[in-house]
């Protein structure tokens, strides 16, 4: 693309940095998902990790001109649902047994 | 005003975005606060989604994950009645949280190190010559047109190349859904009448 006026020294925007940002967000999922005590928040944790495998899905598919990188980031959006929806329902059950529990308190799965 | 600078400004405000979002959800002492911090998360990535010209995707990235998912766990939260702040200066296991800075920062190091020493292999983004523009040729060599080629494309991998998964992707669900009926159903007592 042509690039003028005071951008001439500036490059363009380069798949390199989605992945380096992409790497970032799930840096930051991993640290909360080990950290964080509170379930519910170690899955939104986990869902930031799922973000950043889809940025960089995305982002290859588009420098790669490769349309099965967006197909692969359909499947982890459904896969990504289904999980939650899953991992909030048996956090429905426990929490309803045990109300306030933490991670560390649910150390055994016996009721 | 030069397109590279505004894509450089798209791109810098979504990261941050992105960031910020990400720090408050693992920050945020309030589970609800947390879940809207992953709601400017979210909007982050479908922002850069739209960038790499994905736009099907940017679409049903704000669909299902902020309009479904967040809300799913704002439900929870307000169901289970844990939307108080917890106190994070509690470290059960004292090591943990040096130990877990240690690994997040060697992962995103080495998976940095990779991605810049990979570097001239990935390609380069050519702006304004994604996945969707007009007069460029599918695998079969068909010429798209329109607009909306991004979700053609999209279909057309889709339900080709990967229909039995795309099947799969039913079951999956399917399972899903009964599985968390059955889970968060309340049995009668053992020994109460059946």
């Amino acid at each position: 693309m042509a690039q003028t006026g005071s951008c001439d020294v500036i490059a363009a925007v380069e798949p390199t940095w989605y992945l380096i940002v992409s790497s970032l967000l799930f840096g930051i999922g991993a640290f909360g998902l080990l950290v964080r005590r509170n379930p519910l928040v170690m899955f939104m944790c986990i869902e930031l990790m799922l973000n950043a495998a889809n940025l960089t899905f995305v982002a290859l598919a588009t420098s790669l001109g490769d349309i099965n990188g967006q197909t692969a980031v359909f499947f982890v959006m459904v896969v990504a649902a289904a999980e939650v929806v899953v991992g909030l329902g048996i956090l429905v059950s426990i929490l309803r047994r045990r109300p306030g529990a933490t991670a560390d308190d649910l150390a055994e799965l016996k009721g | 005003m030069n397109t590279t600078f505004l894509e450089y400004v798209v791109f810098f405000v979504a990261s941050l975005m992105m960031l910020g979002g990400a720090i408050g959800v693992i920050l945020f002492k309030n589970p609800v606060h947390a879940a809207l911090g992953l709601v400017l998360t979210l909007f982050g990535v479908a922002v850069q989604f739209v960038a790499q010209e994905a736009h099907f995707l940017a679409a049903v990235q704000v669909i299902v994950y902020a309009g479904a998912i967040v809300v799913l766990f704002l439900f929870v939260i307000m169901l289970l009645g844990v939307d108080r702040a917890v106190d994070l200066s509690i470290e059960p296991i004292p090591i943990q949280r040096p130990l877990a800075a240690v690994m997040t920062v060697g992962l995103v190091g080495l998976v940095s190190a990779a991605v810049i020493k990979a570097g001239d292999a990935i390609g380069t983004l050519n702006p304004g010559l994604g996945l969707d523009v007009a007069g460029e040729t599918t695998a079969d060599g068909q010429n798209i047109v329109s607009n909306d080629g991004n979700i053609q494309q999209l279909a057309r991998n889709l339900y080709n190349d990967h229909v039995l998964a795309f099947q799969l992707t039913s079951v999956l669900l399917i399972v899903a859904v009964v599985g968390t009926v059955l889970l968060t159903r309340k049995w009668p007592k053992q020994g109460a009448a059946t």
